[in-house]
């Protein structure tokens, strides 16, 4: 599971100037890491010139990403301008992709408005509703797990929680739930990774995901509103001219932004108290540690592994001059390995202080609006192994995400120790 | 350089000689006064940086601010008049002896 040794030797040797971090095959061998160290290091804001999304630049240290982040009037999100991913055909209607508009992919003013529509759902209140309920499934999906025998932890856990919980928050029919899945790995999929084989077949399955939700919204908006975030944004005065393009849009912002990322949580989560068991140990004898256990998961995985802006004018940033139109990709996942912001950044510590400093969940006016749910959907579920198993031992490679934006795991072999 | 006390819900004070032209939230986080974490980095954009204004200082700070500071306090628990999201509150000489209260349950 560690880096390969190829990749290692490669990345110390290969010209600065080759080096390209948005390859997807980085990822599927988690050997990116000895890239970004070096990056970090000798030339931490980066230009590729050739990469299968054109030219970029990456930036690479944690307060970098911090000032690239919040400094949305010159690093554009706007749709219009680009996108807020390396890949335009992810979100944007060109080299096969379709047309995805959210907020997450606009500026202020329209941004916050469309934000503020949706906030409630999170809301702190909203929250302490939803915690029995989050309990008693986990406690239900981890009392159907067998006890020594392998099993894929990804569908068996993950992706059922994360599902479930999602079905519950936009109120969907939970026995449909498994088409949310299937719909969140086709947003972020393109031709010849193994989900979708054309782009027709993406748009077509897309286009059933809009025809689903749009059921859901007439339906809700003849009735009276009620806290699930379909009637809120049905209900919603500045929500109610959304085209269908960016309803489909907002849709799958939700979508994907509470379900992928949660998930590759909850995997990565395994796969960290495998490799570290003694702090696994550390968080059973003492359990007040599960929240600093949670943030600690999320930075170590950083379920999102980049984000893009669009620079709006020519800029100087740490010496390097940024052209109007070119993308800026921050990678957090190397943010989060900085070794002059974070000590022993490579290591998986429940006890680390400080950790929910960390850039997972980006910072600025974009900052994740549900973060408040990961961590307790996190923390449930990690107060609840604690509580029933002894170890949760990985038993085979696992097998990850060819993808540069989200980082997960397609299968995780584990067995349960009583 | 003015001094800021920060009020937990519990009781607890912590008084922090902030830099001027730091934000009230900068000067908690740099300081590690618990219940202001400063989430989206001071864009008014998370809400986890909420203070209670003390009454006296009100005149000074002035009330939370139309637009995103406003919108942002209509979906944090527990905002009342003289609430601000401290990130919004830029620190002056002006501001020297400011009281700030923290809510209960600001993680
Ligand atoms: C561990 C889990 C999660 C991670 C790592 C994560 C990560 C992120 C990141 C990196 C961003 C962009 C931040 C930026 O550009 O600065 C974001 C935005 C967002 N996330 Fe999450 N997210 C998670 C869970 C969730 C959940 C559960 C929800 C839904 C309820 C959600 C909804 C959103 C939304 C709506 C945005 C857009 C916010 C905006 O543009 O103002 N996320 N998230
Ligand atoms: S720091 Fe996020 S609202 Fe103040």
């Amino acid at each position: 599971m560690a880096t390969p040794a190829a990749d290692s030797e490669r990345a110390r040797t290969i010209p600065l100037d080759e080096i390209d971090v948005s390859a997807p095959d980085l990822y599927v061998r988690d050997a990116a890491h000895p890239y970004f160290a070096r990056l970090r290091r000798e030339d931490p804001v980066h230009y590729c010139a050739r990469s299968a999304y054109g030219p970029y630049w990456s930036v690479t240290r944690f307060n970098d990403i911090v000032a690239i982040d919040t400094n949305h009037k010159v690093f554009s999100s706007d749709a219009s301008v680009g996108s807020f991913v390396l890949d335009d055909a992810t979100l944007n209607p060109v080299n096969g992709g379709i047309f995805l508009p959210n907020f997450l992919g606009m500026d202020p003013p329209r941004h916050d408005i469309h934000r503020m529509a949706v906030s409630p759902i999170v809301a702190p209140q909203n929250l302490a509703r939803l915690e029995s309920t989050i309990r008693k499934r986990t406690q239900h999906v981890l009392d159907g797990l067998p006890v020594g025998e392998a099993f894929n932890w990804v569908d068996r856990v993950s992706i059922e929680l994360t599902t479930l919980m999602l079905a519950t928050l936009l109120d969907f029919p939970l026995e449909e739930r498994r088409r949310l899945t299937r719909w969140s790995d086709v947003v972020t999929a393109s031709p010849g990774t193994g989900v979708i084989d054309t782009w027709e077949q993406r748009e077509k399955e897309l286009r059933e995901c809009e025809a689903c939700f749009r059921d859901l919204w007439n339906q809700r908006s003849r009735q009276p509103p009620r806290p699930d975030l379909i009637s809120m944004l049905a209900h919603s005065p500045a929500m109610q001219n959304l085209s269908a393009e960016e309803f489909l849009g907002t849709v799958v912002l939700l979508v994907v932004g509470g379900n992928d990322t949660t998930r590759n949580s909850m995997s990565g989560g395994v796969l960290a108290q495998h490799l570290y068991p003694g702090e696994y140990a550390k968080a059973r004898a003492d359990r007040s540690l599960v929240p600093n256990m949670v943030s600690e998961i999320v930075r170590w995985q950083t379920p999102i592994l980049h984000m893009r802006r669009t620079a709006l004018e020519d800029v100087e940033f740490r010496g390097k001059r940024i052209r109007k139109g070119d993308k800026v990709a921050m990678w957090y996942i190397s943010g989060n390995r900085d070794e002059e912001v974070i000590e022993r950044p490579e290591e998986f510590i429940v006890d680390r202080p400080r950790a929910r400093h960390h850039l997972s969940f980006g910072f600025g006016i974009h900052r994740c609006l549900g973060n408040r749910l990961a961590e307790l959907q996190l923390r449930i579920l990690w107060e609840e192994v604690l509580e029933r198993f002894s170890r949760v031992e990985v038993v085979g490679e696992p097998v990850r995400v060819p993808s540069n934006l989200i980082r997960g795991f397609v299968d995780l072999p584990v067995r349960l120790h009583a | 350089m003015p001094k800021i006390t920060y009020i937990s819900s519990d009781g607890a004070e912590h008084v922090v000689d902030a830099e001027n032209g730091l934000s009230a939230m900068e000067a908690a986080v740099r300081n590690n006064v618990p219940g202001i974490d400063g989430d989206c980095g001071g864009m008014a954009a998370c809400g986890t940086c909420h203070v209670y204004v003390d009454r006296a200082w009100l005149g000074k700070t002035g009330a939370a601010r139309e637009g995103v500071e406003r919108d942002m306090l209509s979906v944090t628990d527990g905002a009342a008049d003289n609430s601000r999201l401290a990130c919004q509150i830029a620190l002056t000489e002006e501001l020297d002896g400011l009281v700030l209260r923290l809510p209960s349950g600001q993680h």
